[in-house]
């Protein structure tokens, strides 16, 4: 098991790498091959009426005349020994993991992210609670009650719920609950939840549910057609003429298997929610990483989006990994070699 | 000046989000029964909207992305200059009035407009005595020297206007960063003989140099609280707010500043006790909460979003609360004399005539997006004469009789074949080519389309000389905003072919007249107001008659007023409503 958990997390690291690599390489490399020089590069990082020389040396700061391997290492080095940056009268250090400065805001990445990062936890773990109870639970009542009126009304729901862009439903819920009914919070609020966990859940209300519901329904689908399966194997047959209680033989026979494939769905899930909920949180203004991305993404600010990335990519890298420790233990086929 | 442009990724989604809904909160304008003053469209555009002297309240303002930098020598946005005035203030000042009046500029921390000598190249102020920063220290002329000294760098501050950089005499100085002197003020170009008094000396005669001393970068700078790129977020205040929190690409909020004197300060009458912004907001959510009176001030200033405005304008109630803003921003094509056939006036000429000016008008937003331009200056800049060379507004539909004599006489009978660029993410600019392609087509010019990424359109594509030649760019899609209301700010940059630049970058590329030139430079050495301004109207006459430029839109903006606020009037100058005289009723 230890073995196994190290393997994986020599693996995790040399994922990061390939994705720090190939992220730089499209920012870096794909311009300059289609034929970019430094000062091109740097002419979107200077003011509308710079000249030549102000944009060279805009280049020469942000290190674009540098060879790339350069320009890499010295990305690389700051990550795990710090760098320092020169605000013009002194010279700043920034710690590690010092993601660089921002080429735009000119404010260092790292403190952005940690200060993003409860943002968008919050949104996650809160979504994800909501759509895995409820997804579930309408999955295996669907199920149980297939071809009913609830199986199709829930169905047809679910339906709903997939194919509508968080940023249709998410501006729809918000004008009639915000602003028509005045049940929830208007965008654009989020209060900590170490400083007041009631306004904390209040603000988030609506970004939960609309961000559950795109989940819930690909979820209540998943679950409901693994319990159909599950619930006609043999097996079942066996538990229910051994004369289990018929919620046992739902509980422990038929939905501890059906589960195994929704808690992979569900670890990637959560793990990619975490790199960012770039609808969700520009939808409703939150001030998380998914937002951080979409403007790091609009002025091309290539360190904060090596930052968010990396970022990002850590949490599915980790995603990755709970999902396999945890199919041991609902999957006790499943053994860790 | 920039305007940041309205971003509508999302309208199509939200329009149809908001006609389920029938979304439009009437009923919270409602709440306005207690205000004498009856709500009326256009009612903040050339009068005051409910005048108040009334203290105390918070503003609060949301801005769609994030502000360009809240530092002095480092900001470029027109809302931004609007606003920097709360913390900031700079030797002169736009005059806080209604109408014609908001392009006056009036003294702020100077005791009068600048005194100029040596044939305009060098010019005094002196600032009014005992002002006093934030923190209680005294204001001199030396922390204005420096901050221009640090907005002279561009590798720490590389966003501001470069007009220091271009017009005093730096004589090799760069940067207070490397100054060897030991207090960092070893620019001579700048004299201060004494604390009250700042001498700008000049490497050629501008007769505008008032409007310098208007920019965010006269705004006082303590030497000892500079920390260059990081002084953003400790800003010492010399206006009459201070911050009291700043996180960064969140929000910040400012709070009274006890060390402003009133007294010393005729033109802000400081009202809310607290301003309050938010960034990197949605724009359709701050539409949603101007509508709903959460929100005080769009502050970008770039307008509702286009389902907003149609929602706006269907509703007499909500119509009742907005102001249509005209802007000095023109929306235009380029006809560029270096691709062939425009080379030959003639067929520039063609173009102009054949143009569907109402199509253009169209694309912009019909009668909420602007008015048709007839000439380069738009109507609001001091100086602009009503002037329409080729009758647009008698043939807005185009005159193609007149557009295939032209191309007779320019030897193109049967039409000819060119290139039109605009930016790929701008519909508007898409719906000009289109516009275009279909009126001239008739003449037989037939126009192709290319479409080119904004973030590069200037740096690399439409405005990089080497390109539009190499890609036979006949025509451009541009836009060009005033950097101040007059002619040098608003037509410098777009008719002077000494700033047209190799590397790209270029708002101007075509208009290459030794002519033109010589006019500018007359301008600048005109000290009477009014006979520069003859000028610059007559520029812009010669740049028509020689058909450069075919003017589209005069443009304006849709701006929602809320109900609690007070005191609301649009300055020409910003192209916004005045965020200095601005109050919120209190209830």
């Amino acid at each position: 098991m230890i073995r196994y958990i190290i393997r994986r997390l020599i693996g995790a690291v040399v994922m990061l790498f390939v994705v720090s690599v190939v992220t730089f390489a499209i920012f870096f490399l794909v311009p300059r091959l289609g034929g970019a020089t430094a000062d091109d590069l740097a002419s979107r990082y200077v003011g509308k009426s710079a000249n030549a020389a102000e944009v060279h040396a805009i280049a020469v700061k942000l290190g674009f005349t540098q060879p790339l391997y350069v320009q890499y290492g010295r990305f690389a080095r700051g990550i795990f020994v710090g760098s320092t940056y020169n605000t013009g009268p002194t010279t700043v250090k920034c710690p590690a993991p010092c993601f660089g400065y921002s080429f735009v805001s000119q404010n260092p990445v790292w403190p952005d992210l940690v200060n993003r990062f409860p943002v968008t936890l919050s949104l996650a773990v809160g979504a994800a609670i909501i759509w895995l109870l409820a997804g579930t639970a309408t999955g295996v009542l669907s199920a149980l009650r297939k071809g009913s009126i609830f199986d199709r009304a829930a169905m047809s729901v679910a339906l709903a719920g997939v194919s509508l862009p968080i940023f249709f439903t998410g501006l729809l819920s918000l004008a009639i609950f915000s602003y028509k009914l005045h049940w929830t919070a208007p965008g654009s609020t989020f209060t900590p939840l170490t400083q007041n966990p009631g306004r904390w859940a209040f603000d988030l209300i609506l970004p939960w549910i609309t961000l559950a519901f795109l989940y819930a329904a690909g979820y209540a689908r998943l679950t409901r057609a693994g319990m159909l399966e599950v619930m006609s194997e043999d097996y079942i047959r066996t538990a229910r003429a051994k004369g289990l209680r018929e919620r046992d033989v739902i509980v422990k026979h038929g939905l501890r298997s059906a589960l195994t494939p929704i808690v992979t769905i569900f670890g990637l899930d959560v793990g990619l929610l975490l790199g960012g909920a770039i609808l969700t949180e520009s939808t409703f203004s939150l001030p998380g990483l998914g937002l951080y991305a979409r403007i790091a993404l609009t002025n091309s600010d290539l360190p904060q989006l090596l930052g968010v990335t990396l970022f990002g990519a850590f949490f599915v890298v980790i995603a990755n990994l709970l999902v396999d420790l945890a199919y041991a233990v609902i999957d006790p086929r499943v053994r860790l070699g | 000046m920039k305007r940041r442009p309205a971003i509508a990724a999302l309208a199509a989604a939200t329009a149809f989000a908001l006609a389920l809904t029938g979304c439009g909160s009437s009923t919270s304008s409602s709440s306005s029964s207690s205000n004498p003053v009856t709500p009326k469209f256009n009612a903040a555009n050339g009068a005051i909207f409910n005048p108040s002297t009334k203290k105390g309240g918070t503003i609060t303002y949301a801005n769609s992305g994030d502000w360009d930098n809240l530092d002095p020598a480092d900001t470029y946005y027109g809302y931004s200059w609007d606003f920097i005035r709360y913390y900031g203030r700079s030797l002169v000042m736009f005059k806080p009035a209604p109408g014609d009046a908001s392009t006056q500029l009036v003294p702020d921390l100077a005791t009068s407009l600048g005194a100029p000598s040596d044939n305009n190249k060098t010019w005094t102020y002196h600032i009014r005595p005992g002002l006093k920063y934030s923190d209680g220290t005294t204001i001199t002329t030396k922390d204005i020297k420096y901050d221009v000294e640090r907005s002279l760098d561009k590798t720490v501050f590389p966003n501001g206007p470069s007009y220091f950089n271009d017009l005093l005499d730096l004589q090799g100085y760069t940067s207070p960063y490397k100054d060897s002197s030991p207090d960092k003020l070893g620019l001579k170009a700048i004299e201060t003989p004494d604390d009250n008094t700042i001498v700008f000396h000049l490497n050629q005669p501008f007769s505008e140099f008032d409007y310098l001393a208007m920019l965010p970068a006269t705004i006082p700078v303590p030497v000892s609280a500079d920390t260059g790129a990081t002084y953003k977020t400790h800003i010492v205040s010399s206006g009459p707010y201070m911050f009291d929190s700043y996180v960064a690409g969140k929000s910040f909020s400012l709070k009274r500043n006890p060390n402003w004197d009133p007294k010393s300060d005729p033109n802000r009458p400081a009202l809310p006790n607290n301003v309050s912004v938010k960034l990197n907001v949605n724009a359709e959510d701050i539409d949603k909460q101007l509508l709903n009176g959460t929100l005080d001030v769009a502050v970008d200033a770039t307008g509702v979003q286009s389902d907003t405005q149609a929602q706006i304008v269907n509703n007499p109630q909500l119509k009742a609360r907005a102001d249509l803003a005209p802007l000095a921003r023109l929306w235009y094509t380029t006809i560029n004399s270096n691709v062939a056939p425009f080379d030959n006036i003639d067929c520039r000429k063609a173009v102009m005539l054949a143009a569907d000016h109402d199509g253009f008008l169209r694309a912009f937003g019909g009668a909420y997006g602007g008015v048709i331009a007839t000439s380069l200056m738009p109507p609001i800049l001091p100086g602009a004469t009503k002037a329409d060379p080729y009758n647009f507004l008698a043939n807005k539909g185009g005159d193609p009789t007149g557009a295939k004599a032209e191309l007779a006489k320019c030897g193109k009978p049967n039409g000819f074949t060119t290139n039109m660029s605009y930016r790929a993410e701008r519909p508007k600019e898409k719906a000009e080519g289109e516009a275009l392609q279909q009126s001239l087509g008739k003449v037989g010019i037939k126009v192709n389309l290319k479409p080119y990424p904004q973030g590069d359109y200037f740096k690399l594509y439409a405005g990089k000389p080497a390109f539009v030649e190499a890609n036979d760019l006949g025509l451009s899609a541009m836009g060009w905003g005033q950097d101040w209301p007059d002619g040098f700010g608003y037509l410098s940059q777009i008719v002077d072919s000494r700033v047209i630049r190799a590397s790209g970058g270029n708002t101007n590329l075509g208009v290459k007249d030794p002519q033109v030139d010589s006019m500018i430079d007359q301008a600048l050495v005109t000290a009477d107001t009014p006979a520069r301004n003859k000028i610059w109207g007559q520029i812009d006459a010669k740049v028509m008659d020689d058909a450069y430029i075919l003017p589209g839109v005069w443009a304006s903006v849709l701006l929602y007023r809320p109900a609690g606020l007070t005191n609301v009037f649009i300055s020409n100058s910003f192209g916004g409503y005045d965020y200095m005289t601005l109050g919120v009723s209190t209830s």
